[in-house]
């Protein structure tokens, strides 16, 4: 080094390596300033959450409105038990937990539309980490963002008459995971192409609300038209949905294709691939942007 | 490591950007010694972001090369980000963490050990005052002190290049004052290489050496005073009942050149005080006043562009305006 920085404590600004165990140490080093940045992004994310109770209440309003006022007002409309045996409440109570990991997964991926406006963005693009790490970690956040509000409106269950066993429990623990998963993954799909607030909030209207709503998550999918029914089979988010619910209803009957149940792995292996196809998708478009 | 001469902070050569058919930075060739506090002056849109953004590998240089603490800019990019700290023109913190979170996560990415982390940070907070303030969220704090965090943040890493883009847009003159006693403060500890960018006169000329940048284009650089000394001499104005004969006068007794400016007539000599008494012995007009003003920068930069660096802004004022980060930056 030059004169100019002798006296100066050394910088982890790992200089060109010069020698294989160098190149070792550079990489080394490297790995680590990564990984230790997914973690940082993902705990800013959490510290955010908890310095903003409002987008806490807010995500769990909707959920909470839906389940009682329309489950107990549409319930009553409905005489016969829906497919399974269960009354509308019951079936709607998977159907509202995934549709709020939905809402909060696809509306997570809004902080890197977020970061972008307020300039937060330039000091990680400028940062010597790759962009893998800020999505992932960006990614993480979401989803941990996601499963905990999740979380919190399991204890609704045994009003609505959900009987919920340590083993169900766990199904459906892992259910929204790989849903929050998959939906965070979207939105950061997302996220990467839209550059203004505005135009964030208005596609997450127009392509959230209708995959919601045909997904199965506030009707049975049983009986329907065909042009509805070839629909939802198309929306991979009926698969996730699905999977939720017999998580929590064992004995509802699950999707059909031509006839044949789709089994619940197969149903959680769709979402994980799918999920991993868009996150991956996601690291490329965001790596590209300038 | 082995070369005796050490090496140049940041080293440009014919650097071009070009977005579509317009050039915003037009074979720019610099060099900046290390410990050296070099300015960028011009007006907003004159090129100077660009510049810096490219030395910072925000954005890709259409041609020409540059290397920064000795990395090239364009095949080494994570040695010139792990060696360079950044102050963007606009504010880019956390409004929601604090202070010290802020920190940290900068400290992070940058690799810097977690042990070491504590010891960074506090003498960085002591020295921009805010010691007090590192548990409290951005949010609640004004303009200045967001942007002294900011150069504190820029320094977490011991950067060998500290870049500020406009460090004191859109703040008050005391605060103004404050972030430039800081920015001493910081040359006397660290002999940090600073580059920096400006449109204001009075900070170009704290610098060790200034680029004058017009239209993408370096048209002087050199230090302050000898860009003055370059545009010459004084300028003497007076103000006369009779400003024909006075200005016939003058130019036939010392054979200067007279210019009629601002109502006024101008003789450039090399010693305006000196100047003054001589011309009274040959004036036959009425003077109302003289003034004595010795070159100043906006000399400077009239004399390489042919324009005032005000004017110049005044065309590029709408893009200031539209941009929305400036905007919510002056607010607070």
């Amino acid at each position: 080094m030059d004169a100019s920085t002798a006296g100066r404590p050394p910088t982890d600004a790992a200089p060109t390596p010069v020698s294989a165990a160098g190149a070792t140490a550079h990489r080394q080093a490297t790995l680590t300033r990564n990984g230790r940045t997914i973690g940082m992004v993902w705990q800013r994310e959490l510290i955010r959450l908890r310095r903003t109770p409002t987008r806490i209440i807010t995500g769990l309003a909707q959920p909470i409105i839906f389940l009682f006022i329309m489950g107990a007002g549409l319930g009553q409309l409905i005489q016969q038990d829906v497919p399974g045996g269960f009354d509308y409440q019951q079936f709607l109570f998977p159907g509202i937990l995934s549709m709020s990991i939905i809402t909060s997964a696809l509306f997570s991926a809004v902080s890197i539309v977020w970061d972008r406006e307020f300039g937060f963005m330039r000091e990680m693009l400028v940062a010597p980490v790759s962009r893998t790490s800020i999505v992932l970690g960006k990614a993480l956040g979401g989803g941990t963002v996601a499963v905990v509000q999740g979380l919190i409106l399991i204890v609704a269950a045994p009003i609505v008459g959900v009987d919920l066993t340590v083993g169900r429990l766990f199904l459906l623990v892992v259910s929204l995971l790989l849903l929050a998963y998959a939906m965070t993954a979207f939105g950061m799909v997302m996220a990467t192409r839209i550059e203004r607030m505005e135009s964030f909030q208005m596609v997450m209207t127009l392509v959230m609300q209708p995959m919601i709503f045909l997904s199965g998550a506030v009707f049975p999918l049983q009986n329907l038209p065909t042009w509805l029914s070839v629909i939802t089979h198309l929306n991979p988010a009926t698969y996730a949905v699905d999977l939720v619910r017999r998580s929590v209803l064992p004995d509802a009957p699950g999707v059909e294709i031509a006839g044949w149940e789709v089994p619940m792995w197969a149903e959680a292996l769709l979402v994980l691939a799918i999920g991993t196809a868009l996150l991956a998708l996601a690291v490329r478009l965001f790596s590209k942007t300038d | 490591m082995t070369d005796a001469a050490p090496a140049p902070a940041v080293e440009v050569e014919h650097l071009v950007k070009r977005f579509g058919d317009f050039t915003a930075v037009d074979d720019v060739s610099f060099t900046v010694a290390p410990g050296e506090l070099f300015g960028f002056l011009g007006p907003n849109g004159a090129g100077k972001t660009t510049t810096i953004s490219m030395l910072c590998t925000l954005l890709s240089a259409s041609a020409g090369r540059a290397s920064v603490a000795g990395h090239d800019i364009t095949t080494q990019r994570d040695e010139v980000r792990a060696s360079i700290g950044l102050v963007f023109q606009e504010l880019t913190l956390d409004d929601y963490l604090t202070a010290d979170e802020n920190l940290r996560f900068h400290a992070v990415m940058y690799g810097v050990p977690r042990s070491e982390l504590a010891a960074r940070i506090a003498p960085l907070l002591e020295m921009v005052g805010l010691t007090e303030r590192k548990g409290q969220q951005v949010r609640f704090f004004s303009g200045g002190m967001k942007r002294r965090l900011e150069i504190a943040r820029g320094l977490i890493h011991a950067p060998r290049v500290l870049f500020l883009d406009e460090p004191t847009i859109g703040l008050d003159p005391q605060t103004r004052a404050h972030i430039w006693d800081y920015v001493d403060e910081l040359r006397r500890r660290e002999s940090t290489t600073m580059f920096l960018t400006t449109h204001y006169m009075d900070e170009a000329e704290r610098c060790d050496r200034i680029a004058i940048i017009d239209q993408g284009r370096i048209v002087a650089i050199d230090t302050p005073d000898a860009l003055k000394a370059a545009v010459g001499a004084d300028a003497v104005t007076f103000a006369t009942a009779d400003d024909a004969r006075a200005a016939r006068q003058l130019s036939e007794a010392f054979g200067v050149e007279v210019v009629g400016q601002n109502g006024g007539l101008v003789v450039r000599v090399p010693d305006g005080e000196g100047f003054v008494p001589s011309a009274f012995g040959v004036l036959s007009v009425g003077v109302q006043s003289v003034s004595v003003r010795r070159p100043s920068l906006d000399d400077v930069f009239i004399k390489y562009t042919g324009r005032a660096i005000r004017d110049a802004e005044a065309g590029a004022g709408d893009q200031f305006k539209m941009n929305p980060m400036v905007r919510g930056f002056r607010r607070g």
